[in-house]
C-alpha cells in the first residue's frame, strides 16, 4: 500500500496563455486531513481540478491513489466537490443525490440508493430540506448539497474546494468534525482548500500556495515554530516576506555577476 | 500494490447509467410544467393555424402540414437540447459526471431517450390530431409518419447537443436557431420544390439532412406503400442523427482547459 494519497513532481499546469502552477513538488499523506490554503486566484482551484482528472494541459508526474491522475478507474474512487455547487437546481435534494448515486453505483436497489441518501442528507444536516428544490436553497446550503454528493459512496480521496465558504460558524465547526469522522473512522484522505487561514488549524497537515507555487508543506505546530509564529497566517506572511527577500538576494547577485 | 474497491465499470455504455440519466432528464422537466405544455401545445396550435390559413385548399394544407409534421419536433429538440446542455456545460454539473464513472456515450443515450420519449407524444398528439380532426390526406400509414418525426426528433437533439459546445451563453444557443435550422427550412423542399431552384441551391439541399426528412413526410403523403425513396430518406436521416450525435460526444471533454 502506498503512503501517499497524492504525489507530485514538477506538476505544471498552463490555462490560456499562463502558467498557472509552476513546477510543483508535494505529497499528501493518506488517512489525514490536508489543507490548501493560499489567496484567491493562487491556483488551489487549478490544482484540484488537476488531481481529479479534469483540468487539461497537465505536465509533470501526478500520481493518485497509485494511479496517474485521471485514470479511470479513479473515477468511482474520488469524490470532488467544485467550488461553485454543482448540481441540479430544478431537482429536489434527495433526486439529485439518487441520480448521482446511479451514476457512482449502477444496479443496486433503489432502497439502498435511497438510505445511502439519507446518509449522507444526515452527514451535511439537511434531512429537513430532501424534498425541497435545489434551486430554492440558500448558496450555503447547496454547497452543502453539493458535498453530500461527494460523500456518496465510499470514497477514498475526498477533494473540497472551498467547502465552507459562507457557512455560520455552528456548521463549519460540524463539517470539520465530519471530516475529521471520515478521516479517522474510513481512513479517508481529505484535501480542503480554503482562503481563510483560521482553518488552517483544524488540519493534519498544510500546503500554503501563492501565486503558483508552494511555499510550506508542514503541519500547522512545525510552521509556527519554525517561522517563530502564533498563527499560520503569520507564518504565511513571514514566509511570503522571506521568498520576497530570497528572491531580491538572488537578484542582486545576479545583477552584480552580469555587471562583474 | 492493490486496488481496494472494486471500481465500477465506465463501459462505452451501462443501461442502468443511461436510464437513469434519462429519468433525471425527464424529472428536471417535470418541475417545469410550462416547458412542456408549450412544447406539446404549440404544435397543435399551428396545425390548427395552417388548416385555416388553407382553408379553401386543402391539397396545400396537406402538403405544408405533412412536412411541418417532421419539421416541429426537430425544431422543439434542438432548442431544448441545447438549452439543457448549455446549462449542464455552465452549472458544473458536467465537469462532476465526467468527473464520475459515467460513460459520455450514456450522457448523449440518455438524453436522447429522454427527449425522444417527449418526441413521441409530441409528435403522436399533433400527428393524430392533423390526421383524424383537421383531415390531413395521407395515403400511406400515419404510423411511417411518426416514424419520420421521430428520427427528426433524434436529428434535432443531436444537432442540439452539438452546437452547445460552441455556445458560451444561453443567448448565443437560441441564436443557432436561425442559424442552423433556417437555411435548412428555405431549402428543404417546404416552400416550393427543390428542382425548381437554383442549381447551387438545389445542391446546397441535397446536404442538408432537412430536406430528406420534407422528402420522407411527402412520400408518406404520396404513396400507400413505403417506397425506395422513402427507406433512403429515413436511412439518411438517421444516419446524421448518428453521425452528429457522435461528433456531439466529442464536444464532450473529460479535461477542460
Ligand atoms: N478558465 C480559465 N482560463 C484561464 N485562466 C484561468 C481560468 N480559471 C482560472 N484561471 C486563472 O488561473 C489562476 C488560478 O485560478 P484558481 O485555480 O481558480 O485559483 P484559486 O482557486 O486559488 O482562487 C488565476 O490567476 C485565474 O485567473
Ligand atoms: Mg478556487
Amino acid at each position: 500500500m502506498m503512503n501517499y494519497a497524492v504525489q507530485a513532481d514538477g506538476l505544471t499546469v498552463a490555462r490560456g496563455p499562463r502558467t498557472v502552477l509552476r513546477h510543483l513538488r508535494f505529497t499528501v499523506p493518506r488517512g489525514q486531513i490536508t489543507g490548501l490554503l493560499g489567496p484567491s486566484g493562487c491556483g488551489k482551484s487549478t490544482l484540484m481540478r488537476s488531481i481529479v482528472g479534469t483540468q487539461a494541459k497537465v505536465t509533470g508526474t501526478l500520481n493518485v491513489l497509485g494511479h496517474p491522475a485521471g485514470h479511470p478507474t479513479l473515477r468511482s474512487r474520488i469524490g470532488y466537490v467544485t467550488q461553485a455547487p454543482s448540481v441540479y437546481d430544478d431537482l429536489t435534494v434527495r433526486q439529485n443525490l439518487e441520480y448521482f448515486a446511479a451514476i457512482l453505483a449502477p444496479g443496486r436497489p433503489a432502497a439502498d440508493r435511497r438510505h445511502e441518501a439519507d446518509r449522507v442528507l444526515a452527514d451535511v444536516d439537511l434531512t429537513s430540506h430532501a424534498d425541497a428544490l435545489a434551486g430554492n436553497l440558500s448558496g450555503g446550503q447547496r454547497g452543502r448539497v453539493s458535498l453530500a454528493v461527494a460523500l456518496l459512496g465510499t470514497p477514498e480521496l475526498l477533494v473540497l474546494d472551498e467547502p465552507t465558504v459562507g457557512l455560520d460558524p455552528v456548521l463549519r465547526r460540524d463539517l470539520w468534525t465530519l471530516f475529521h469522522d471520515i478521516a479517522a473512522t474510513r481512513g479517508a484522505t481529505l484535501l480542503v482548500s480554503s482562503h481563510v487561514m483560521d482553518e488552517a488549524e483544524r488540519c493534519h497537515r498544510l500546503l500554503l500556495m501563492r501565486e503558483g507555487e508552494i511555499l510550506a508543506d508542514d503541519t500547522p505546530d512545525a510552521l509556527r515554530t519554525r517561522t517563530g509564529t502564533d498563527t499560520v497566517e503569520a507564518a504565511f506572511l513571514r514566509l511570503v516576506d522571506e521568498a520576497a527577500a530570497a528572491h531580491r538576494t538572488q537578484q542582486t547577485t545576479r545583477a552584480q555577476e552580469t555587471t562583474r | 500494490m492493490s486496488t481496494t474497491t472494486p471500481a465500477a465499470p465506465t463501459s462505452a455504455l451501462s443501461t442502468s447509467r443511461t436510464a437513469a440519466t434519462a429519468a433525471r432528464v425527464l424529472r428536471q422537466l417535470r418541475h417545469d410544467p410550462r416547458t412542456i405544455a408549450l412544447m406539446i401545445l404549440i404544435p397543435c396550435l399551428m396545425l390548427i393555424l395552417l388548416r385555416y390559413v388553407f382553408d379553401a385548399s386543402p391539397r396545400t394544407f396537406d402538403n405544408i402540414g405533412a412536412s411541418l409534421l417532421g419539421i416541429f419536433p426537430l425544431i422543439t429538440m434542438f432548442l431544448v437540447t441545447s438549452i439543457a446542455t448549455l446549462r449542464e456545460r455552465t452549472s458544473g454539473t458536467l465537469e462532476r459526471l465526467l468527473a464520475m464513472p459515467l460513460g459520455k456515450a450514456d450522457l448523449i443515450a440518455g438524453y436522447a431517450l429522454a427527449f425522444g420519449a417527449l418526441a413521441i407524444v409530441q409528435s403522436a398528439l399533433a400527428t393524430g390530431l392533423a390526421v383524424w380532426l383537421l383531415g390531413l390526406d395521407v395515403t400511406g400509414s400515419p404510423w411511417l409518419l411518426l416514424l419520420v418525426a421521430l428520427l427528426d426528433a433524434l436529428l434535432g437533439t443531436a444537432l442540439g447537443l452539438f452546437v452547445s459546445a460552441f455556445a458560451a451563453s444561453e443567448f448565443q444557443a437560441v441564436q443557432f436557431m436561425p442559424a442552423v435550422i433556417f437555411p435548412q427550412l428555405l431549402l428543404c423542399g417546404l416552400f416550393t420544390p427543390r428542382s425548381d431552384m437554383h442549381p447551387v441551391l438545389t445542391a446546397v439541399s441535397d446536404v442538408l439532412p432537412m430536406s430528406y426528412a420534407v422528402d420522407g413526410m411527402n412520400q408518406v403523403l404520396h404513396h400507400t406503400d413505403m417506397t425506395a425513396t422513402f427507406v433512403r430518406d429515413v436511412l439518411i436521416v438517421a444516419g446524421c442523427a448518428v453521425l452528429v450525435l457522435a461528433l456531439g460526444a466529442a464536444t464532450l471533454r473529460r479535461r477542460t482547459a
